[in-house]
């Protein structure tokens, strides 16, 4: 028996536990004699591989829901044409106005204030900050954002991060527009790649590449620095590090947790009464993603900031993670899976399977015994 | 607006519930076909191995390296056909056989004692010794009155599995 405890003790603390999540009472604990018959009955992993296969809780994290047909009727239908005709011919090009507007305004603004002040640190932050906001308020009214906020706004002081559940890219921008927040992103190409290392820098923004694990490292330093300097903006992450639809949350990323600092929730739900405000990234770029959301009537949105956290003595970070993780869930009415969003990119530790074939063969020893 | 439902017409409902000999209802085809796209995600019309690790409750089943043998490239045909022993309407006689499947893994129509090794080796891992492996299951095969050399046939799998209440079933959801 003494085998059995030799790997237990290093199973993976860092993540919640996967069992708790798990549909139980397929694998019952039978009792009495060892026979041939109950090792050779597989059934109940076997169902377990089956179900996995016809239905399993990650990839529905990660399932656009497509809008449901309501035009299919003879009053209904021309009202639909004429949405379309709206829509596309009337609300998108007065978009693209508004929007070409705000970035002329910004950035006639934004080089000046960033060239000429160069002195004077705190007034071109403060100016900086104030930009930001604008840019992207321009953005929330490019896809007419109906945004209501719940709570009190967020304040500066050092030592507090903000974490939010993370459907979109623009989560950021409605967050941002209400307070210029730092944020921990990964790096990505294009347009956006060259914002986030322009703009967004002057911020005190963090970028990072999934793939790159000494990136880890640098970001968790960068992370500290950033939390304990008095005059930078507040610190907004992402825990899950990937993008859900907003019906679920998946594992949050414990690094936030481990600063030392007060937690401040953040919760923002989507109501997809107009459209579905999911970025499905590996389908579509996020142009075409910021596109649909230009061409739809509307992105109805509702953020609630939440009652600040900290640490419970005793409590390690990973709990502490899932308790955020447990009152972001509540408020935005998600459901909670054991998953780590990574595993879009990579296959799950062996761990988990481990620990399925240490208690069956903890079964199998116990039943040979009586 | 069409959905991918749609793309399935009477005839191949009615065409794929021949082939799984209706363990499926019409209701549960479409859902699985719309499953079936969505982990097809090159939508090349079949389902490799890779496509399947994708799935992390798949991937950290015990058996999935094995069950591999069976999964990998099928098209959606073979892919109802395999979940058939799964559905509430297949018999004793179709889930017993398609254990014996999983276990016979070299398709000759008998399992021996290695085959049945390998699988509890699959299901225990690190966590019994190879000897202690052997033990058990030479132990339990001699109480049951084979020994380690008989080659068990798919009526003795029925004779040992088919009378206790083999609990294999899955929901197919359905909206």
């Amino acid at each position: 028996m003494s085998k059995l405890n030799t790997s237990s003790s290093e199973l993976d603390f860092d993540r919640p536990n996967i069992e708790d999540y798990l549909p139980s009472g397929s694998i019952q604990e039978p009792h009495g004699q060892l026979r041939l018959h109950d090792l050779l009955d597989i059934s109940p992993t076997l169902t377990e591989a089956a179900g996995a296969i016809v239905d399993d809780s990650f990839t529905r994290c990660f399932k656009s829901n497509p809008p449901e047909p309501w035009n299919w009727n003879i009053y209904l239908f021309p009202l639909w044409c004429l949405g379309v005709v709206v829509r596309y011919g009337f609300l998108f090009p007065l978009r693209v106005i508004v929007l070409t507007i705000g970035w002329i305004v910004f950035l006639s603004c934004y080089f000046p204030v960033h060239f000429l002040l160069k002195g004077h640190d705190k007034l071109r932050k403060k100016l900086e900050r104030g930009l930001v906001e604008l840019i992207c308020s321009f953005f929330v009214a490019s896809w007419t954002g109906v945004v209501k906020y719940h709570g009190p706004r967020p304040s500066m002081r050092p030592k507090q991060v903000f974490v939010a559940n993370h459907t979109s890219m623009i989560d950021f921008i409605v967050l941002e527009q209400m307070c210029a927040f730092a944020v921990i992103m990964q790096k990505h190409p294009g347009w956006v790649g060259l914002l986030q290392s322009t703009i967004l820098e002057s911020l005190g923004c963090i970028w990072f590449n999934r793939s790159e694990s000494k990136d880890r490292e640098i970001v968790a330093r960068k992370l500290r620095e950033h939390v304990h300097g008095v005059d930078n903006n507040p610190l907004l992450i992402f825990p899950e590090g990937t993008c859900v639809n907003n019906h679920y949350t998946v594992m949050f990323k414990k690094g936030a947790f481990e600063l030392g600092c007060t937690v401040c929730p953040i919760a923002i739900k989507y109501n997809k009464i107009f459209v579905d405000a999911f970025w499905n990234s590996r389908k579509q770029s996020f142009t075409t993603h910021l596109l649909q959301l230009m061409t739809s009537w509307a992105v109805v949105c509702d953020v609630w900031y939440l009652e600040p956290q900290n640490l419970k003595p005793g409590e390690t970070a990973i709990e502490f993670a899932e308790r955020v993780r447990d009152i972001i869930s509540v408020r935005a009415g998600l459901k909670k899976v054991p998953w780590d969003g990574y595993l879009k990119y990579s296959r799950p530790s062996p761990k988990h399977r481990e620990r399925k074939q240490e208690s069956f063969a903890e079964s199998v020893l116990r039943r040979l015994e009586e | 607006m069409g959905n991918s439902s749609s793309m399935l017409t009477q005839y191949d409902i009615e065409e794929v519930q021949d082939h799984c000999s209706n363990t499926f209802s019409q209701q549960e085809i479409v859902s699985l076909y719309q499953r079936f796209c969505q982990l097809d995600r090159n939508g090349c019309g079949f389902i490799s191995a890779e496509e399947f690790m994708t799935v992390p409750e798949f991937a950290v089943n015990p058996l999935s390296q094995r069950l591999f043998r069976m999964l990998d490239g099928l098209n959606f045909k073979e892919f109802v056909a395999f979940l058939s022993s799964f559905s509430s309407r297949a018999s004793m006689q179709q889930k017993v056989e398609f254990i014996f499947r999983v276990y016979d893994s070299d398709g000759n129509g008998k399992v021996t004692f290695n085959e049945m090794l390998d699988i509890l080796r699959d299901l225990t891992g690190q966590f019994i010794s190879e000897q202690q492996r052997e033990k058990v299951l030479g132990h339990v095969l001699e109480e049951a009155g084979y020994t380690k050399d008989s080659l068990l046939a798919q009526s003795d799998f029925m004779m040992i599995l088919g009378n206790s209440s083999l609990k294999m079933e899955v929901e197919v959801p359905v909206d």
